[in-house]
């Protein structure tokens, strides 16, 4: 018998479920009992208060006013859901402004789940809760689906690393996005090699994103990039789904974000010294927005 | 070997956006601060540092400050609307920002903080993932984490305290976590900090406080 594996790898995961015969989820819910000693019970319970927080982030972004103090979110994912023009299909629009909508909850200091991060917490509940409207799944379903998730998040973070800080947009956005097609394909019964399939696609997708926030806040461009790491997550899963392989191993994709985030220079890793935030107009922005008035201490 | 994170951190925490380190992690430090006055603050200073000290208010980490001194906890609903609430029972408060604390953590936060009986002053870091460290407590060096049950001991710095302490702590089978004493100046006043997996009984604490060498005592619940 292996032991349940501690998710240094998805090559572990992989081996631990082919041998045993068990589901993905399994796994991930012994690690959490095992290494955390929680009871199966505070798992379950605290996956289903999420998922709950999650779509009660997407009802509140559709349907409350959201606008920040500094003036950069106003309502877009409104707009986006309630536009006459629709681009590809209803379902695309719906999933686009749910994940605009959560994300802008998070900016407008309402109730989230930091999934994996609070940046990136628009795209977790635009994709789990599309997917289960889409393809009628259980509730339940969708909370096995979170734990593979979490699974895929945990080696993620041992590996490349999760935080904006250390490994830009790819490591908070991409992150999210990878979650959540392996969650999809995991969730309409793809193999664990499509699973894994899924989340080596959307890292190859997401990789070299940089962490560029206009005046430091989590709204410009982070808000749209919850969008269009949906929209990613989305291609990977039927790329996945479909049986096309990543070529390149999803350890090793891991492996390639994490050297990526090394080596991505400062300006770039949610300091606002980079990119958008460095533009003429993030700048300007900047100016009007950030307190002025500091007292600048003498050298210690 | 490090702990090994927990799934409840990739899927959460659930918190109020829209930060982790300066919204969730700045309510975690202001409520610390109302646990240590035990009452309803009237007054209060709040400092801002580097990284915190231009962007408080965008990640509103001064209605995440005051939202903690009120003892709403990270995922209360309330933190948005924090200074009407506040403004209700009569707590006034200023704000103030400062740059080029080279020797302080990038996200830095100072609280003054008065109640009708007493005042105190902490200093608080916030790490990231909503994550802190205490890192001093009316001007002794804490650190402490928050997330464990945190006692803190003010006493005349006298021979034999540490290790009396910490023997009627494992007498009432409290496992220590981590330590940390430090002191004004010699034999005068010293400030003991203990981080332990469960929380002193009562009439524990009692005893301790009857001790004449103790000033002040104060027991802290981890935080969730």
């Amino acid at each position: 018998m292996l032991d349940i594996p501690l998710f240094d790898d998805f090559k572990s995961w992989k081996a631990y479920c082919l041998e045993e015969n068990k589901p993905l989820y399994m796994p991930v819910l012994s690690y959490e009992i095992m290494q955390r000693g929680r009871t199966e019970a505070e798992i379950w319970a605290h996956l289903k208060k999420a998922y709950l927080v999650m779509t009660e982030a997407i009802t509140t972004g559709l349907t409350e006013d959201m606008t920040s103090r500094s003036g950069m979110v106003n309502n877009s994912g409104k707009k986006v859901y309630n536009t006459p023009i629709t681009v590809l299909s209803p379902e695309f629009q719906k999933l686009i402004s749910r994940a605009i909508a959560a994300k802008e909850v998070n900016s407008c200091m309402g109730r989230i789940v930091a999934a994996p991060t609070a940046g990136a917490s628009g795209i977790l509940p635009a994709i789990l809760s599309t997917i289960q409207e889409l393809h009628q799944l259980s509730d339940e379903k969708i909370l096995e689906g979170l734990l593979v998730a979490a699974g895929i998040a945990l080696i993620i973070e041992r590996n490349a690393g999760l935080a904006g800080a250390v490994g830009g947009c790819q490591a908070e956005t991409g992150s999210a996005a990878a979650m959540g097609a392996g969650a999809v394909v995991y969730c309409l019964g793809g193999t664990i090699d499509m699973v894994f399939n899924a989340v080596a696609i959307t890292i190859q997708c997401m990789l070299g994103l940089i962490c560029d926030p206009v005046a430091g806040l989590v709204e410009v461009p982070c808000i749209v990039r919850n969008a269009s790491a949906v929209s990613i997550a989305y291609s990977s899963a039927q790329i996945a789904i479909a049986g096309v392989g990543a070529v390149i191993p999803v350890d090793e994709c891991v492996q390639a974000m994490g050297e990526v985030g090394q080596s991505m220079e400062t300006k770039y890793k949610e300091t606002a010294l980079g990119g958008l935030a460095a533009t003429l107009t993030g700048q300007n922005i900047a100016k009007k927005v950030l307190i002025q008035n500091i007292e600048i201490l003498p050298e210690e | 070997m490090s702990e090994r994170s927990s799934i409840f951190d990739m899927i959460g925490p659930i918190m109020i956006g829209p930060s982790s380190s300066h919204t969730a992690g700045v309510v975690r430090i202001g409520r610390t601060a109302r646990h240590i006055l035990c009452e309803m603050p009237t007054e209060a200073t709040i400092i801002f540092y580097n990284s915190f000290a231009q962007t408080y208010e965008g990640h509103g980490s001064d209605r995440a400050v005051i939202a903690g001194l009120l003892d709403y906890a990270t995922d209360d609903v309330r933190i948005k609307t924090s200074f009407d609430e506040a403004a209700k029972v009569g707590f006034k408060y200023t704000f103030k920002s400062a740059g080029n604390a080279s020797t302080m953590h990038p996200n830095t936060v100072k609280i003054i903080v008065k109640s009708e009986n007493r005042e105190i002053e902490l200093v608080g870091e916030s790490k990231g993932g909503g994550l802190v460290n205490i890192a001093s407590y009316n001007g002794f060096r804490a650190d402490f984490s928050t997330s464990l049950n945190t006692l803190i001991i003010l006493a005349d710095d006298v021979k034999g305290s540490v290790a009396f302490i910490s023997s009627i702590l494992s007498n009432d089978d409290c496992n220590i976590a981590t330590m940390n004493v430090s002191r004004v100046g010699k034999n005068a006043l010293a400030c003991q900090f203990y981080e332990m997996d469960s929380s002193v009984r009562e009439l524990t604490l009692a005893y301790m406080r009857s001790l004449s060498w103790v000033k002040e005592i104060i027991s802290l619940n981890a935080l969730e």
